[in-house]
C-alpha cells in the first residue's frame, strides 16, 4: 500500500484538529466551572418583616459574603418591608403568639404591647452591640450580597421600586430565585 | 504569637455576632501577602466564629488565638495570616 494514499476510512487530520481543540475547549470549561464551585453560593428566601426575623436571614448573607460566597436574598410578602426604606425603620415585634414573651397571648393583645415589646428588642439590641438591620443592609449590599424584591408581592403590596432601598434589584419573579436556587450550596426559605 | 508579628490590629470589642466576622474579612483584604491581622473581640462566638472563616476563605491561617482579661473583661485574640 502507498503510504501518500489514505485508506479510506483513515481519520481527515484536520477533522482530528478540531476535534481536539473542541475537546480542549470543553476541558477548559469544565475546569472553569470547578473553579467557581470552590466559592459558596446561597439563595434565602425573605418573607418576614418582623423585627426578629429580619435578622437571620440579613446575618447569614453578611456572613456569607464574608466567606467570598455569592449570596442572593429573594424578599417576597412580609420581607419585602425589610427593603423597604419606610418600613425598614419601624420594624415590630410582635407580642402576640410569642410563647417567650413574659405575659399571657390576652395581655399581649392590649393596645400598645407590640410597641412596647419593640422598645425591649431595640434596647437589648442597642444594649448586646447586635448591629441594626439598617447597618446589616449597608453591610450586605457593600459587601456584594444581592437583594431582591419579589415582583408580584411588590405589586400585591402597592409597593414601587423607588420605595425601596437603592440597591434592591426590583422587578424579580420567582423563576429567578429558582434558577439562583438551583445552583446553589445552600438555600433557605426564612 | 509576638506582637511584631502583627501587621494591622483590627478592633471590634464590642460587636456581636456577624460583624467581628464582617469586619475581619473586610481588614484581611487590605493586608498584604505574608502579613498577620490581629483581631480584638469581646464576643464569645468569635472564636469559632474566626476560626470557622479563615477555615472556609482561601489564603487565610489561623496562626494563634488566645485571650486575656481586659478591666473584668475577657478579651478573645485572634491572629490570622494571608498566605500568598
Amino acid at each position: 500500500m502507498s503510504t501518500d494514499t489514505p485508506a479510506p476510512d483513515a481519520p481527515d487530520p484536520a477533522a482530528l484538529q478540531s476535534q481536539v481543540e473542541e475537546l480542549r475547549e470543553e476541558v477548559a470549561d469544565l475546569q472553569d466551572a470547578v473553579d467557581d464551585d470552590d466559592a459558596g453560593k446561597m439563595t434565602i428566601i425573605a418573607t418576614k418583616g418582623t423585627l426578629d426575623m429580619a435578622y437571620p436571614p440579613l446575618i447569614l448573607a453578611t456572613t456569607a459574603a464574608a466567606f467570598g460566597w455569592d449570596v442572593v436574598v429573594f424578599h417576597t410578602f412580609w420581607g419585602l418591608d425589610v427593603l423597604h426604606e419606610e418600613k425598614a425603620e419601624d420594624l415590630k415585634l410582635s407580642a402576640v403568639g410569642n410563647p417567650s414573651m413574659p405575659m399571657p397571648n390576652a395581655m399581649a393583645a392590649l393596645p400598645g404591647m407590640d410597641a412596647m415589646a419593640t422598645w425591649m428588642m431595640e434596647r437589648r439590641i442597642d444594649d448586646n452591640g447586635v448591629a441594626t438591620v439598617e447597618e446589616l443592609l449597608d453591610v450586605a449590599a457593600e459587601s456584594g450580597v444581592t437583594l431582591q424584591a419579589c415582583q408580584m408581592t411588590m405589586d400585591l403590596m402597592d409597593y414601587e421600586a423607588g420605595d425601596l432601598f437603592d440597591d434592591v434589584e426590583a422587578g424579580v419573579g420567582a423563576a429567578t430565585a429558582l434558577e439562583h436556587m438551583a445552583d446553589s450550596d445552600v438555600q433557605l426559605l426564612v | 504569637m509576638t506582637t511584631e508579628e502583627v501587621t494591622e490590629t483590627l478592633d471590634v470589642k464590642g460587636l456581636n455576632c456577624p460583624m467581628p466576622v464582617v469586619k475581619t474579612k473586610q481588614a484581611f483584604d487590605d493586608i498584604g501577602d505574608g502579613e498577620v491581622l490581629a483581631v480584638h473581640a469581646t464576643d464569645p462566638g468569635s472564636e469559632s466564629d474566626i476560626a470557622g472563616w479563615a477555615e472556609g476563605t482561601d489564603g487565610a491561617e489561623l496562626v494563634d488565638q488566645d485571650e486575656t482579661d481586659e478591666g473584668g473583661e475577657t478579651v478573645y485574640k485572634h491572629y490570622v495570616r494571608k498566605s500568598a
